[in-house]
């Protein structure tokens, strides 16, 4: 229980996904410029993430490495999250159709998210167990939530300010990632 | 920059030539080979002008050996991809063309993960996970998509090269900047190249820390910017 605690705030706070380890970048620049998109992205990306470190950690765990072909895990990870997203996306439309329309387009972009495809690799470095996989996907959703909410609500209102001209838009979001990303630097040494 | 398959689709005209769809005859080939090659170096630089593949860019750059070898791997699977995509672009069918090129892609990821594990241990263990996730950068998938699926085989070793030292001298200058700031000095492979006095005892170790690397690039982004490389918004 103590590993993990240990490995669900460590995958939060410390080694955040988007600040700490650059991942998911594309989507966080891009879909944090309204806090309601940026909720919905994040809750899509926990689904999408959770799903898919079940099924790469069971192949990765009772296939892959039973019968010795771990170098496979590349291909083979990238096609189960390509389908798996694709699978999510129909059943989603077919039994809530609420949900299906908050989430919208970001369920199919997930696919090429790195996110997702580095998890699956973390959980397989590391030999995480298929429950210590799981718990090390839902903070690493997590941490991505809070982390986009946190800059979508800083955009809006950096939206207002009068900036240089060639500041506008994306270097002062990285910039203000930067600021974020030092506070986050806090946290080490927590776990 | 929200949506990669957009962007490669409808928002790169500039690598989207349809006249060039038909083979090219022979004798053109010359000229377009190194048009194609200058492109991808400066005018569609894929880090600093379609701000594309951005994750590895800010993970690897805190040193140039790591951001050499990161330029050596996207060069070997973007050249290879571009090949195979570009050989069989007639036999694949138009439905499930990305699912074949993501496969294409990671077999050959597969393959430079493996080799730079067996004979680059050290720069293996230094570039960690990105070497893997090369398979999802937004660049590969991206030129199969607007070049390699619709140029002659011989364009789209000229686009991969160009585009691949395009992202190799983007994340060197990057690097180039973190290293001797975070450091006071440089280093490549091993070997100490130079230090400075006075940096290299009291280095600002923020620069190669996260934080840096968002820093570096928003500063480097507004710059360019500023001197009219890239457009404002």
């Amino acid at each position: 229980m103590n590993n993990l605690l240990t490995i669900f705030v460590a995958m939060v706070i410390i080694n955040n996904m988007v600040l700490a380890k650059f991942l998911g970048l594309c989507s966080f620049f891009g879909v944090s410029k309204k806090l309601s998109n940026a909720f919905s992205m994040g809750i899509a990306m926990t689904l999408v993430m959770l799903i898919a470190s079940v099924f790469t950690s069971v192949i990765y765990n009772y296939i892959l490495v039973p019968y010795k072909v771990e170098f496979m895990k590349i291909v083979i990870y990238i096609l189960v999250i390509a389908s798996l997203v694709q699978i999510t996306e129909i059943v989603i439309k077919r039994t809530n159709i609420i949900l299906y329309n908050a989430l919208g387009i970001y369920l199919p972009l997930i696919t090429v998210n790195c996110i997702v495809l580095a998890i699956a690799l973390i959980n397989s470095a590391e030999n995480y167990s298929v429950l210590e996989s799981i718990v090390n996907a839902l903070g690493a959703g997590i941490g991505y939530t809070l982390v986009i909410i946190m800059m979508s609500g800083i955009r809006e209102k950096l939206d207002l300010a009068d900036s240089p001209k060639s500041m506008r838009g994306l270097p002062v979001a990285f910039l203000t990632a930067a600021l974020l990303a030092l506070a986050f630097v806090g946290f080490n040494g927590i776990v | 920059m929200n949506d990669h398959k957009d962007r490669s689709n409808s928002k790169q005209p500039q690598s989207c030539h349809p006249q060039e769809q038909h083979v090219k005859d022979k004798k053109e080939s010359g000229s377009e080979f190194w048009k194609e090659l200058v492109r991808g170096i400066i005018v569609s630089n894929p880090v600093f002008i379609l701000i594309l593949g951005l994750c590895p860019v800010l993970a690897i750059t805190t040193s140039i050996t790591n951001a050499l070898g990161m330029g050596a791997g996207v060069i070997f699977v973007l050249l290879c991809s571009n090949i195979l995509i570009s050989s069989i672009r007639k036999a694949t069918p138009t439905m499930v063309r990305i699912p074949v090129f993501i496969v294409v892609i990671a077999t050959f990821v597969t393959i430079l993960n493996l080799t730079f594990e067996a004979y680059v241990p050290s720069l293996y263990q230094s570039l960690g996970i990105y070497l893997a996730l090369v398979v999802v950068n937004c660049i590969i998938l991206g030129r199969a998509e607007a070049f390699a699926s619709k140029n002659s085989v011989l364009l789209s070793i000229a686009d991969a090269i160009g585009i691949g030292i395009g992202f190799t001298i983007a994340v060197l200058i990057i690097s180039f900047i973190r290293e001797i700031m975070g450091t006071g000095g440089l280093e490549l492979f091993g070997r100490q190249l130079f230090k400075l006095p006075g940096l290299s005892t009291h280095p600002l170790i923020f620069f190669i820390s996260p934080p840096g690397a968002f820093l570096v690039i928003g500063i480097m982004m507004a710059l360019l910017r500023l001197i009219g490389v890239m457009k404002n918004e």
